[in-house]
């Protein structure tokens, strides 16, 4: 009969790892992208990440937040998060240098459905924040052109000098992505289309059955670009939405990311519209 | 380590007094024992190390939003049934550190922290706590991720479950399939009788321990004797009527059951009743029920830093949706009602769990009617949606 507490071995995937900011680019207005590397530790698999999921981010002494990956799934040794600063964690994180280091837990969480959709067009619809989980998605798609058909990007912000990745939106181009950008408030000097992201569905001449939509952003923009997609024909089952919700361990163990059945942490971010339909029109659930 | 070990299954008759050998026993092997204790006029657990420390004679008496204990007619060991504290805090931790962080030279370091070095064997744990261990083994170590340190506390657990033979007014485990007879997670599992125990071996840790007792076999009618008074309160649970509804006569409290039929799609058909609202005019979202709940498993971690910021310890503490912070996201609160929060506790504990973890995460210990301070029901709750009641 043992005595002793028995030994457990594993890494504990409580504990980080050690990331060092080898770059920040800044973005827009409260926006910075951070270019990690990460340490590898002994006996672990290489990082690899599909688009669409998250790592938890450490600063010690402020916490841990849950930060969508925004780089390109393809390349290893580079490592990107679009951090929005918005709390303590965010806030600290966005005192940072390059050369100085932080936590990393992941990646967590699905992702979207890109071998799914192979042979489809594809509607990426996002509001602010809400391209950076999209981005490796775009990545994915360049990378892999050949293997989709149409690929629409409906993008808004509040203002043009928050556009994330505008200096990008042209190499989107080349590559045959149609993007179309929408802003709420219109200066002077815009020359685009003013207005809220869904209404952006109305420039498009979509085939809905063979239409896949991917969308990220504020619910309530999450929710109208549904109600558009379903109005174009779009089966319920081709639409994926991803979900923010208060994610603090992405395992399914705090359970502060419920909503309905699901921990957003581990069975989203991304869900199938189908799966979460019964749970998105209900206030405070 | 005795050779004489008794096998699974079997069942022998003991002294009520060697209890003490089992405790001694388990503490020479290098256990930490913990039983029921009277502290602070509630029967909590606590290190037991002398049979004399056990609340020996006394009674609880539980209703909605009330917890008494008396001293009993009767000198048994075990009359009590639940008191506010279960196994949880043993195995989940209400705080503990998670890993700490050291940084020199602006090199950080990841550690993990030391873990307790003793097991821990637990006196007096009833049927409804040991499903709640089950439920939450499911939650910490049976998904895509194990929690190391649950991990680390269960697997060496020893357990000396007690049969209940009493059953307070707010008990329903008859309801929820998980008493009052112990069936599962355990070592040894006893069942009081007058003069003696007769004790079930669960393991083969159970049969060694038991076996340096002095012990002699039962006979098949003593083993049924003895199972008979478990199964005459199963039996007059479930003899419960459910339409009993005597909420305002303090002389004979309600005794609670609860219709788990279809629970699941009753409540998630329904979360736009109106009922939400009416249970959230006295709900004071205290969060009492999810501390007391052998199953709730929600935390939130925080971290704990020196004045230099050099050293920092990631402490995880329980927290309750019934909490604002609980759904706190960038954009706000997303439960900013009581409403909100208690159906979410609800749903949760008898609908979602079941999608989640494959069983309801509810046990029927009552511990969540007698501890609400205003004596919300979850029972009541249920039976209100189903429209037995008004």
């Amino acid at each position: 009969m043992t005595a002793t507490l028995s030994e457990t071995s594993a890494i504990s995937p409580w504990r980080p790892q050690r990331a060092e900011i080898k770059a920040i680019h800044q973005e827009v207005p409260g926006v910075a992208t951070y270019d990690l590397e990460l340490e590898q530790r002994d006996g672990e698999a290489e990082y690899s990440f599909l688009p669409g999921q998250f790592n938890m981010l450490y600063l010690p002494g402020y916490g841990e937040s849950a930060i969508s990956v925004s780089s390109n799934p393809a390349e290893r040794h580079s490592l990107a998060h679009t951090v929005r600063v918005a709390g303590n964690v965010t806030q600290a994180l966005s005192r940072k240098e390059p050369g100085q280091q932080i936590g990393i837990r992941g990646p967590f969480g699905t992702a979207w459905p890109m071998q799914q959709c192979r042979g489809r067009d594809i509607v990426l619809a996002c509001g602010g924040i809400g391209l950076a989980p999209l981005r490796p998605a775009i990545y994915h798609l360049m990378n892999h052109r050949e293997d989709y058909g149409r690929v629409m990007l409906l993008y808004g912000s509040r203002t043009a000098g928050d556009l994330l990745y505008s200096h990008e939106y042209d190499q989107w181009r080349e590559a045959s992505i149609e993007v179309e950008v929408t802003v709420d408030l219109g200066e002077p000097d815009w020359e685009g289309h003013i207005g809220v992201v869904p209404a952006l569905f109305y420039h498009l001449r979509l085939d809905g059955q063979k239409t896949f939509v991917m969308t990220c952003g504020p619910e309530i923009m999450i929710r109208f670009v549904i109600f558009e997609a379903l109005a174009r024909k779009v089966p319920p089952e081709q639409i994926f939405i991803s979900l923010e919700r208060n994610m603090s361990c992405a395992m399914g163990f705090c359970g502060h990311c419920q909503l309905g059945p699901t921990f957003v942490c581990k069975d989203g971010p991304v869900f199938n519209y189908v799966q979460m339909e019964p749970y998105l029109n209900l206030e405070d659930l | 380590m005795p050779v004489n070990r008794l096998p699974i299954g079997s069942f022998v008759r003991t002294e009520k007094t060697e209890l003490q050998e089992v405790i001694d026993t388990l503490k020479e092997f290098g256990f930490l024992t913990v039983g029921p204790r009277l502290i602070d006029e509630a029967i909590v657990y606590g290190e037991l190390e002398k049979i004399e420390q056990l609340p020996i004679g006394y009674v609880d008496e539980q209703d909605g939003g009330k917890y008494r204990l008396h001293r009993s007619k009767t000198d048994s060991w075990f009359d009590y049934t639940v008191g506010p504290e279960s196994l949880k805090k043993y195995l989940f931790s209400p705080r503990e550190t998670l890993f700490q962080s050291h940084q020199t030279d602006g090199n950080w370091q990841f550690e993990e922290p030391e873990l307790p070095s003793r097991p821990l064997a637990v006196i007096g744990p009833r049927a409804c706590d040991l499903n709640a261990l089950a439920i939450q083994d499911r939650v910490f170590l049976k998904g895509a991720y194990v929690d190391p340190q649950y991990q680390r506390r269960r697997q060496d657990l020893f357990v000396v479950a007690v049969n209940c033979q009493r059953a307070a007014p707010t008990c329903f485990c008859h309801s929820m399939g998980t008493g009052p007879a112990v069936r599962n997670d355990f070592d040894l599992a006893l069942i009081e009788m007058a003069n003696h125990f007769v004790v079930e071996i669960g393991s083969e840790h159970g049969g060694t321990v038991i076996s340096a007792a002095e012990w002699a076999p039962c006979t098949l009618d003593q083993v049924e004797d003895a199972r008979k008074t478990v199964i005459d309160l199963d039996t007059s649970m479930k003899d419960r009527d459910p339409q009993t509804d005597s909420v305002l006569d303090l002389e004979s409290p309600r005794e609670r059951c609860l219709d788990t039929s279809d629970v699941h799609d009753l409540l998630l058909n329904n979360l736009d009743h109106p009922r939400w609202e009416q249970v959230a005019q006295s709900c004071l979202s205290c969060a009492n029920c999810t501390m007391v709940c052998p199953t709730c498993f929600c935390s939130s971690v925080d971290d704990v830093a020196d004045l230099s910021g050099d050293h920092v310890a990631r402490e995880r503490t329980w927290d309750s949706c019934f909490t604002a912070e609980h759904s706190y996201t960038n954009t706000g609160v997303v439960r900013k009602q009581t409403a909100s929060r208690y159906r979410q506790w609800l749903t949760h504990k008898l609908a979602t769990w079941q999608d989640q973890f494959g069983v309801s995460g509810c046990v029927g210990c009552g511990r969540c009617i007698a501890w609400c301070p205003v004596g919300i029901d979850l029972t009541e709750e249920v039976a209100a949606i189903r429209g037995d009641q008004p």
